[in-house]
């Protein structure tokens, strides 16, 4: 096997949903340069960094929303931009940051829209869809809201009800952009808890955490980004500490563990 | 509930459009339409059924439905909800077309100005997604661009020469009477055909609706999507255009009273305008042949004349549905 332009070995994919060699950029401005990550079956990642860094382009590029100027990311072995895109619909779900319901809409008709990639043109409503439904409305806890207009919910409710459309898409990947920004520290809190308990019940999930205490907390890998880069990645307990925290975010602190559940907690120091 | 709604909404719209084939300078009663088909004996309430109101109300339901279908594209997909029809450019180029064929002397026969105004749109679209592309926002504004400056020449050659153009009045102002003569055929099935199209692309806009993002995600082509309500939306209000003249007020202001029915969902919304579209410009066409007691005014002035009240008063009474 020939060696890649980089120079460097190019290990083979070891996961199901993996960047090689990826360079990502807005038109000439290159955001991230030769990043390569597995993303890890079956478990919680949050990706930490400051603003700016990358962490959104990353998972944008993981969803087919910017394409890399090189290299791939690979789905099952194949680049994902290779795929029908309702075929990858139905493997990787996403959930960006910036979100707007249409008006007038009520929640079991947002939540219906997950069933976007399972149907087509002319396909009728199933009983395979309206199952999804039921199931994502009651894994999100809004079942109750089920007939109400988006627009009258609380934030937080109303988040919940984005991540049941998600969920009524029945992928096994979860990707999402910062969901637990706006929200109360409440709801992040149970937001967090739900994204645990679908990596529970067998889900990848994948998102973007401004919170280090609650990343540590809930996931099971962290990826630390800087200026583009993946700083240093593995379980928080194995990989956070004063030093890692000082050179990704640039602030000075210590780490302790935390006293409700022992996972590493972060006091800046004055 | 949307379908009693619709249901509702047709069996309005067959009232309507029996109303349509009844009403006018003449008046049929409704038994002598039914016989004019069933037992055909060439009186001449039978020749008016059948070769000017029976003609002149499908014409009716097909631009209604063409033009409200194609507020309801370009509304949705430019999220804007003083977009029309016209905003694409194809009103104004229709116009303009038939003035300078008039000024060549091309536009002598109703077939003749028929086809120039299809032309007149479809080259007027073309140079606004040129300049536009695919981004909604630049496409209104190129729209517009285009629209005032067409229109601008179009009554600058009409100023000039108003002898020739007092005969293109109807391409001033928009109407349903006097295109028995013409065969409609043609710009009639491309509104048909349309139409399925416009129902058929409701189904991704339901994802486009969630933003463009989120409607990637869930495996839509935004792109194709895109293009696709484009080119409806061109070719209705172009065959509505070309067939009716310039008809104001129906494409903007029918997506609005549909919106408050359909719940957030574009395949009712769609559903509701196609029959919401055709009650308004029949109405408006019988209004227009009973306003005034000398003669007709043409519809594209009741639209707005009463299009415009109307629309005020539900904004006032209900509220707006914002996109």
């Amino acid at each position: 096997m020939t060696a890649p332009p980089t120079g460097r070995p190019a290990a083979p994919p070891a996961t199901r949903l993996a960047a090689r060699d990826i360079t990502l950029a807005y038109g000439e401005r290159v955001v991230s340069a030769n990043v390569d990550l597995d993303v890890v079956d079956g478990a919680f990642t949050a990706i930490i960094g400051p603003n700016a860094c990358g962490k959104s382009t990353l998972l944008r590029s993981f969803v087919r929303l910017l394409r890399p100027t090189t290299g791939t990311v690979s789905f099952d072995g194949r680049d994902v931009f290779g795929y029908q895109p309702k075929a990858i619909a139905r493997e990787i779900g996403f959930l960006p940051q910036q979100l707007a319901a249409p008006e007038n809409i009520a929640v079991r008709r947002l939540v219906a829209r997950g069933r976007y990639p399972h149907q087509s043109l002319l396909s009728t409503w199933s009983a395979e869809d309206e199952r999804a439904v039921h199931e994502a409305l009651a894994a999100a806890g809004v079942e109750e809201l089920a007939e109400r207009p988006v627009e009258e919910l609380s934030g937080g409710q109303r988040q919940r009800v984005w991540v049941a459309m998600v969920l009524a898409q029945e992928t096994p990947y979860l990707l999402l952009d910062e969901p637990t920004t706006f929200l109360d520290i409440t709801h992040q809190y149970e937001l967090l808890a739900l994204f645990a308990r679908l990596r529970d019940e067998g889900r990848t999930v994948i998102a973007v955490l401004h919170d280090i205490n609650q990343a540590c907390r809930f996931a099971d890998h962290l990826v630390a980004m800087k200026d583009g880069r993946i700083v240093a990645q593995g379980a928080p307990a194995d990989i956070v500490d004063a030093a890692l925290i000082q050179e990704v975010f640039d602030l000075p602190c210590v780490v302790v563990p935390d006293p409700a559940v022992g996972t590493p907690m972060i006091v800046p120091t004055p | 509930m949307q379908a009693a709604i619709l249901v509702g909404s047709a069996v309005l719209l067959v009232a309507v459009a029996g109303a349509s084939v009844s009403v006018g300078a003449h008046a049929v009663p409704p038994a002598e339409i039914w016989r004019a088909f069933a037992d055909f004996a060439g009186t001449d309430d039978h020749l008016i059924v059948r070769d000017v109101r029976v003609p002149r109300t499908v014409l009716g339901i097909c631009v209604g439905a063409a033009l409200g279908a194609s507020g309801t594209l370009i509304q949705t997909l430019t999220r804007n909800p003083l977009a029309e029809p016209g905003v694409l450019g194809v009103t104004a180029g229709a116009g303009f077309a038939i003035t300078l064929g008039g000024v060549l002397g091309l536009a002598g026969s109703q077939p003749a100005q028929l086809l120039l105004a299809a032309l007149g749109s479809a080259l007027a679209a073309l140079v606004v997604y040129a300049v536009g592309r695919t981004a909604p926002l630049r496409l209104v504004l190129a729209g517009v661009a285009l629209s005032s400056v067409l229109a601008g020449l179009s009554l600058g050659l009409r100023l000039m020469l108003p002898d020739v153009f007092d005969k293109f009045r109807f391409w001033t102002v928009g109407s349903l009477a006097g295109r028995e003569q013409v065969s409609l055929t043609l710009p009639l099935v491309a509104i048909a055909v349309a139409l399925v199209a416009a129902l058929l692309v409701t189904r991704p806009l339901n994802a486009m609706v969630l933003g463009e993002q989120v409607a990637h995600a869930l495996g839509g082509h935004t792109g194709r999507t895109r293009v696709g309500v484009l080119v409806i939306v061109t070719l209705l209000a172009g065959a509505a255009t070309a067939v009716a003249g310039p008809i104001a007020f129906v494409g903007l202001m029918v997506p609005h009273l549909a919106r408050r029915l359909s719940a957030g969902s574009i395949p009712w919304l769609m559903a509701h305008t196609v029959l919401l579209g055709p009650i308004m410009l029949l109405v408006s066409d019988i209004a227009s042949r009973v306003l005034l007691p000398t003669g007709e005014v043409p519809v594209a002035v009741v639209t707005a004349f009463l299009g415009g009240p109307v629309l005020i008063w539900v904004v006032r009474r209900y509220g707006a549905v914002s996109l």
